[in-house]
């Protein structure tokens, strides 16, 4: 069994589960730009959580010879204070070039305010006129479906953005199909207590078919498992499912959206 | 309930033994259903079962035995914000669970 994780917070994360995801199939790692648990002071913080995951993680992955990538943007949950995000959002552009950063994210809204809508919105328009993708992270709980919401209609809105190149994160039954029908892709994120659980998830990938969705574990300092995304790829097996198709949404499918930014360069597609 | 098809459009690829569906599921799924029901007896032991989050739960649970398709969406919708104006102000960094109505 091969499988990308497209969305880990492996800063949160010991060596022990870089060698535990490497040993279950794991061929490259996602990072997303996160909350740190607590809200930093400064951009500077920023600046050093940017060095941090585009040249300290990677090379702590490799050590297990595990690719890592990441994503960059200041994380809703930081994002009410208008001023530090907008100091954050001038950082960004001068780590774009990194060799290992995929594009904007994760973005989007946690309690569904109008600064939390204002720096999403700035946030679509750096991805925009850089030309990155971007990887959207929906709201926790009883947020989740107004933000959806919220969030696809900045995204459709915007005339820059093509659906193909945005991953929406989290979705749930009562979010995936809004996701996937206005041409986005759709993140199922698996975790112990709350978003999906790997049955979960796979009754999804029934329902709305396995195109244009990815499943990640989304593990980070909370209540979260590395290993999530092996685990459905045993509920697909025990279900009867072929190795082709579990590959097809555990490795293919994260392969040809990841491989819209050229600086992926993990395995093809096929 | 017929066990003679699927429910139309799933799943995409048919599993070779449908009846592996029960055998995979039911123990794990018996259990969660059990820390519901003593779920909501301890908050009535507690005197909290007032709570808005009980209240949105026990509401929820009537989706369970309605006999009607998609439930576990239209659970996840019953805990949802209904409204659909972003908000003044954050009030705080995480979600509860369930939407809390004015004055609840």
């Amino acid at each position: 069994m091969r499988y990308i994780e497209p969305h880990g917070h492996m800063v949160s994360r010991t060596t022990d589960d870089y060698q535990a995801m490497v040993i279950a199939g794991c061929q490259a790692v996602c990072e997303p730009a996160f909350w740190a648990g607590y809200d930093r002071s400064s951009a500077d913080g920023f600046r050093d959580y940017f060095r941090q995951i585009t040249e300290y993680e990677p090379a702590r992955a490799a050590k297990y010879k595990l690719p890592h990538y990441c994503w960059l943007c200041i994380n809703p949950k930081e994002a009410e204070d208008l001023a530090l995000a907008r100091d954050v959002l001038a950082l960004i552009p001068e780590f774009l070039a990194k060799p290992t950063v995929l594009g904007i994210g994760e973005i989007g809204l946690n309690r569904n305010t109008k600064n939390e809508m204002k720096v999403l919105e700035m946030h679509v328009d750096l991805a925009v006129k850089h030309n990155q993708l971007i990887l959207v992270h929906t709201p926790h709980l009883e947020d989740k479906l107004k933000g959806t919401k919220l969030i696809s209609d900045v995204l459709k809105s915007h005339p820059g953005v093509k659906p193909e190149r945005v991953i929406i994160d989290h979705v749930e039954e009562h979010t995936i199909k809004r996701v996937l029908d206005q041409g986005f892709w759709a993140g199922i994120t698996l975790y112990p207590d709350s978003k999906s659980s790997p049955p979960r998830a796979v009754d999804m990938i029934e329902i709305c078919g396995r195109e244009r969705i990815w499943m990640n574990s989304a593990c980070d300092w909370g209540h979260s498992d590395p290993l999530s995304v092996p685990k459905a790829c045993l509920e697909m097996r025990a279900r009867g499912y072929s190795e082709e198709f579990i590959d097809q949404v555990v490795y293919q499918n994260p392969v040809r959206f990841l491989s819209q930014c050229p600086k992926f360069k993990v395995g093809a597609a096929g | 309930m017929s066990s003679a098809a699927p429910s139309p459009g799933t799943p995409t690829v048919l599993p070779a033994d449908r009846q592996k569906i029960v055998d995979l599921g039911f123990v794990p799924v018996r259990a969660k259903l059990i820390e519901v029901a003593a779920f909501l007896d301890r908050v009535e032991r507690y005197g909290v079962a007032s709570d808005y989050r009980c209240v949105a739960m026990r509401a929820a649970l009537s989706a369970l035995a309605d006999g009607k398709p998609e439930r576990a969406r239209r659970i996840l919708e019953s805990f949802s914000d209904p409204t659909t104006e972003p908000d003044a102000v954050s009030t705080g960094k995480a979600a509860y669970g369930a939407y809390r109505p004015p004055g609840a």
